[in-house]
């Protein structure tokens, strides 16, 4: 073996297979049909569904029952021109946010203790599984009786919500630390804080993001929740006037506008989570 | 890194035993697992073994002789039972920064580039970035990984990543080198490969190497000196010295000497018919 040159020893490194090459390949196929139908077959069966929804389903059905999609369509773009629906989406998009915010920050803070400190553990993890096995869209109209019809009641259910699922990511992320890192950083002299910072907490940085993209969709749902009870403003009080109305196709345009919101919030997420923790899809390609 | 150790021509084992100021110096060793339900586990027992500077001394044995054990013990990672183990002057009783370690998996952190994880020792020893900094890139170019030093572990081969490992192992300038069984994991070309450069890396830095693996070809290829260890309790049955020439290239496992040593060596595995 005679490697004068660095270049020329990667060049006859044995394993030689292009080690950028899978990347390059991925990223050709990316939106070839003939790789993913499902790039056809998503929009297809959705297409279909129209179709049937709008010419099939009102022989059979009343339009105030079910209203049709081209209906619902009229409804929405009603609703996006009306400046009073806006502030409900903006209240709602508030209660949700703060609320989220609240949830997840001290559900770091906490699963961050309870996976470091033992004794932690051990005091506070009977309360965790208790309180997690409560259905807390039960809680609902305590928080309003507590924390009256303002925007508070709903940020409380937003945050009590979306805290469980991420406590648990959390937990679940610091203790997914694998072992021998861990020995590789102990032998170098690493402290704990230095095993923390350089392979516990990015370890748990795909944990993290699943435990966000739960906790956003959840924390819509506790502040629609949260106005169903009792509230003035916002997405679920809109929901509930037009129920009262009977616009069924309101309703629909509402909903509409919900999902959008907690679809927008995912990709978000999902954006943030390729960015940030980049490494965790491509990991597993990592060789023993 | 172009120091070469100086005086590396072999002698007999019996001065290497009784020289004091050994580099690395194992006296009376024994390791025992208590188990809470069985009888106790005895790992190693009775081990002596002194190292000099700028040896490159290898430890082959069967399966669950403790050869394993025996590194963890040189490196910190695991307490002994009873014994002395002197590194570099220094008393083990933990990870020493004397140590570099390359393990059985590259065990590079995937989020950080190559440069990053070669790194990690002058990080976590809180040394001059700067300085240690050019010392990783002129590594990493000695191992043939200069254009893969921004480059994420995922983006390199099962030896390439080996080979940062090793850069990694070596970037604080430690004493000595402890290997458990690097090259396991890698198909038996690469493997090849990875031992010429392992030697050329050790020719050119001078560093004091124990290397732990399970083929015994490897062993007596690299090694000044061949440690044998028995079956459990793990004792050592004998040290080989291995006086071929160096520099060494492959064709040297064809020769005959080589061919000797080999067999004097699997004589010991085949006696308790466990083969590693």
């Amino acid at each position: 073996m005679t490697t004068a040159t660095p270049a020329g020893s990667t060049v006859s490194d044995p394993p030689g297979r292009s080690p950028k090459g899978s990347a390059a390949v991925e990223r050709k196929s990316r939106f070839d049909v003939r790789e993913r139908p499902e790039l056809l077959l998503v929009p297809a069966v959705f297409v279909v569904l129209i179709l049937v929804w709008q010419f099939l389903i009102p022989l059979f059905v009343d339009d105030y029952v079910l209203p049709v999609p081209s209906s619902i369509v009229d409804s929405l773009i009603q609703q996006l021109t009306d400046p009073l629906f806006w502030g409900h989406l903006e209240v709602t998009l508030r209660e949700s946010l703060i609320g989220f915010l609240i949830g997840v920050g001290s559900a770091i803070l906490l699963g961050t203790a309870i996976s470091q400190v033992r004794l932690v553990e051990k005091t506070l993890m009977p309360y965790v599984v208790a309180f997690q096995t409560v259905p807390k869209v039960a809680l609902a109209p305590l928080f309003v009786v507590w924390f009256g019809f303002g925007l508070t009641s709903k940020i409380v259910m937003a945050a009590v919500i979306s805290f469980f699922p991420m406590l648990i990511n959390v937990i679940e992320g610091l203790r997914a630390a694998d072992a021998d890192r861990i020995q590789m950083l102990t032998v170098f002299g690493a402290s704990k804080l230095q095993i923390f910072r350089m392979v516990r907490l990015p370890s748990a940085m795909p944990f993290i993001f699943a435990g966000l993209d739960i906790g956003i969709v959840f924390a819509i749902l506790g502040a629609v929740v949260g106005e169903f009870i009792g509230a003035k403003e916002g997405l679920g009080y809109l929901l509930l006037q037009t129920n009262y109305n009977f616009d069924i196709a309101g309703m629909f345009a509402v909903l509409v506008v919900l999902s959008v919101l907690g679809l927008l919030a995912h990709f978000l997420i999902r954006f943030a989570q390729r960015k940030i923790a980049f490494w965790a899809e491509e990991s597993r390609v990592i060789a023993a | 890194m172009s120091l070469r150790a100086p005086g590396r021509q072999t002698s007999p084992a019996t001065a290497a035993e009784t020289d004091t100021d050994a580099w690395i110096r194992v006296a009376g060793l024994d390791k025992t697992y208590k188990a809470r339900r069985s009888e106790p586990t005895v790992a190693l027992q009775g081990i002596d073994l002194s190292v000099r500077r700028g040896e490159f001394v290898s430890v082959v044995g069967p399966s669950g002789c403790g050869k394993t054990t025996m590194l963890k013990i040189l490196a910190g990672l695991v307490s002994r039972t009873a014994g002395d183990v002197q590194i570099a002057g220094n008393d083990v009783n933990g990870p020493l920064p004397e140590i570099g370690m390359v393990f059985q998996a590259a065990t590079l952190l995937p989020w950080r580039t190559v440069r990053q994880n070669v790194l990690v020792p002058v990080e976590v020893q809180g040394l001059d970035k700067e300085k240690y900094g050019a010392r990783a890139d002129e590594l990493l170019e000695m191992v043939g990984l200069g254009e893969f030093a921004d480059s994420y572990p995922y983006e390199l081969s099962g030896g390439m990543q080996q080979r940062a490992g090793i850069c990694r192992a070596l970037v604080h300038d430690p004493a000595v080198l402890l290997m458990d069984e690097p090259f396991g994991a890698l198909d038996a070309m690469t493997r090849e490969y990875m031992n010429v450069e392992l030697l050329r890396i050790w020719q050119q830095s001078g560093k004091t190497v124990v290397l732990v693996t399970h083929s015994i070809p490897e062993a007596v290829f690299l090694s000044d000196r061949v440690v044998v260890l028995s079956a459990r309790p793990g004792r050592i049955a004998e040290i080989v010295d291995v006086e071929l020439d160096r520099p060494r290239d492959l064709s040297v496992m064809a020769s005959d000497r080589a061919g000797v040593y080999v067999e004097r060596i699997r004589r010991h595995f085949n006696a308790t018919s466990v083969i590693d």
